[in-house]
């Protein structure tokens, strides 16, 4: 497969021989094609306007408003975001997730090279202990794994067990606002099983005559990782980093469950979506909900935008 | 292709001079190498290895006892979870089944047509509404959930699965359009051109030569619907607030916040069961998993 792939005809669109009919004949052909890929994209279309571009546009709209359900959407201008500026909580909300991106995407994406790198030198059972980095990936953001971590991190739970075996007084983690937010750090670092798939499908691309060469030049294991593995590797690092910024800003199941869908203790979990899903599902403030939810679509853009501007500076594509 | 790589390397340690003289050294690393791996995925793995063992303990006991294997196997968590809610647990595990199953064939029939059209046929506008395709992979859904909920409530959908379903049947999973695309770019055009050649219209191409051939590509996609939907919160959260409309999800939020802190063993009973399907499609289609991820990750 993994041939056809390297095959993809991306140039077969251009290179098909220009028929040799006469020109009405072609453009009738030409218009019966483009009818059928209307019809074809026809579902995509309809979603497109109706699920996907009009709420874009309306939650825009929205945004202006103070809007409760009960009565028409109120024109106020720029009255929600003149809240934003004042309003604690989403500051707090803003501190708990630019925390929580910052510091586990790092730590999730160092483990899952370690991983790749330590599983791709042909180690036997490969995809047995795959498998096994994998499975938690596909299980962290549910409801049951979120439960589950509740009690692990609970006054009495797993940590605190295992802690008093060796002698250590534990305290509650996911109760203290001070460590609660440390506790979901864990659990997205837990799921470093997909970038690590990335990582080992990108390894295995990398041509061994590389390495052939920096062995005849006697290079150490060392000077490969650094001058040959990591360069080459530096688009899929940056695929994974643009990936998991993108999704872990909209984290929102883990501290649901986790806090009891409060944010807390203290709005030490309050995650952005968290926040945004209480101004409006918990209050029906559709208008500052939708200037919330704005703001993320800018923010998640604004970084994925420098993400791109900074690859410049350290990704190598090929030459 | 794991035990390809495995028996290549083999053969080429073997082969070199010098490593045959270093070979019992080159066994210890090789050892040590599998035992820290082993080691980690058990660190990896031991929270869900605990929590089926506490899901046989009785509730004081998981609180007093770390160790993997219960001193006593009892069952009966399972049958106290199973009816701690207004309905029996299956009765969510249906509702969840149904959104998942309709959305899974709406997925793979709208996604693979869109894919179709976008890998196969030239149309006016075809790049811009490509482009705008992948843009909306990456769209949070929290900026369009508000208007959403607005227009579902137009149409009196709240508390239906509507909400949940139509869009499915819509094409708006742009991931899985996009791994089909890139599927279908890798195969031959020769079939097509050969199937147009003996009179077939985009219908037939698309449905007896594409189709087929496209097996892992939909497989994939049928896969992540099925673990993605089950596993979703997010929207079953706000669509859903009739209790008897209630998935596993919600009914296990419901349980967790209702009964909370005194009835661990249940809870994990029934979180167990809730991730089952899980670790069930896993096992059977990790290699369509893995290809999947590999394929639109780094093409």
């Amino acid at each position: 497969m993994a041939d056809a792939v390297r095959e993809s005809p991306v140039t077969t669109l251009d290179e098909r021989p220009a028929p040799a009919r006469p020109k009405r004949q072609r453009s009738s052909l030409a218009k019966r094609e483009g009818r059928a890929a209307y019809l074809f994209l026809a579902p995509w279309f309809v979603g497109m306007g109706l699920i996907t571009i009009g709420p874009i546009l309306g939650s825009l709209y929205l945004s202006f408003t103070q809007y409760s359900l009960l009565q028409p959407p109120e024109w106020i201008g720029l009255d929600n975001f003149q809240r934003m500026l004042e309003d604690e909580r989403l500051h707090a909300a803003l501190r708990v997730t630019f925390t929580y991106v910052f510091v586990s995407v790092p730590l999730q994406l160092a483990l899952a090279l370690a991983l790749a790198f330590f599983l791709d030198k042909g180690v036997r059972g490969l995809t047995i202990y795959r498998s096994v980095y994998y499975l938690p990936s596909l299980l962290g953001s549910s409801v049951a794994i979120a439960i589950l971590w509740r009690q692990i991190f609970g006054t009495e739970g797993l940590i605190n067990q295992l802690l008093a075996l060796v002698g250590i007084q534990g305290q509650g983690w996911v109760s203290h606002p001070d460590h609660a937010l440390s506790t979901l750090i864990v659990l997205n670092v837990w799921t470093f099983g997909s970038p690590m798939v990335i990582f080992l499908a990108g390894l295995r691309q990398i041509p061994t005559m590389y390495y052939e060469a920096a062995d005849v030049d006697g290079a150490s294991g060392f000077t490969k990782f650094w001058r040959i593995t990591i360069p080459l590797l530096t688009p899929i690092i940056f695929f994974n980093l643009v990936l998991q910024i993108i999704g872990s800003f909209q984290t929102f199941t883990q501290a649901f469950i986790v806090s009891g869908g409060t944010g807390g203790p203290a709005d030490s979990t309050l995650f952005y979506t968290l926040y945004v899903y209480q101004r409006g599902f918990g209050s029906f403030e559709m208008g500052y909900a939708s200037a919330l939810a704005w703001f993320l679509l800018v923010v998640i853009a604004g970084f994925t935008a420098i993400n791109f501007l900074a690859a410049k500076r350290w990704v190598h594509y090929g030459d | 292709m794991a035990t390809d790589i495995d028996n290549i390397s083999d053969v080429t340690t073997g082969t070199r001079g010098p490593t045959k003289i270093r070979r019992p050294a080159e066994r210890r690393r090789r050892l040590l190498k599998h035992a820290l791996l082993i080691l980690f995925g058990f660190i990896m793995l031991y929270p869900l290895l605990w929590m089926l063992s506490s899901s046989f303990k009785p509730s004081d006991v998981i609180f007093r006892e770390p160790s993997l294997i219960p001193s006593v196997f009892d069952f009966s968590n399972y049958s106290r979870g199973w009816t701690a809610l207004a309905r029996p647990f299956h009765h969510y595990m249906f509702n969840s089944a149904v959104i998942v199953v309709a959305s899974v064939i709406g997925n793979l029939l709208t996604c693979s047509m869109a894919a179709y059209a976008f890998a196969r046929l030239e149309f006016r506008g075809k790049k811009w509404f490509f482009a705008a395709m992948l843009a909306t992979i990456m769209l949070p859904i929290h900026v369009v959930i508000v208007p959403q909920y607005i227009l579902f409530s137009e149409l009196d959908w709240i508390n239906t699965y509507y909400p949940l379903i139509v869009p499915k049947f819509l094409a708006t999973d742009a991931f899985f359009i996009f791994l089909m695309v890139q599927f279908i770019r890798g195969l031959p055009r020769e079939l097509d051109d050969a199937a147009r050649i003996d009179g077939c219209g985009h219908v037939r191409i698309y449905w007896r030569v594409i189709m087929p051939l496209c097996t892992p590509a939909l497989a994939t996609t049928a896969i992540f619907t099925f673990i993605w939907v089950w596993n979703d919160f997010y929207s079953q959260l706000i669509f859903l607030t009739d209790p008897d409309l209630y998935t596993v999800p919600v009914a296990l939020r419901t349980f967790v916040d209702s009964q909370g802190e005194s009835a661990w063993g249940p809870l994990f009973a029934m979180s167990l069961v809730a991730l089952g399907p899980i670790f069930g499609f896993f096992l059977a289609g990790q290699r369509y998993l893995v290809r999947g991820i590999a394929t639109t990750g780094i093409k």
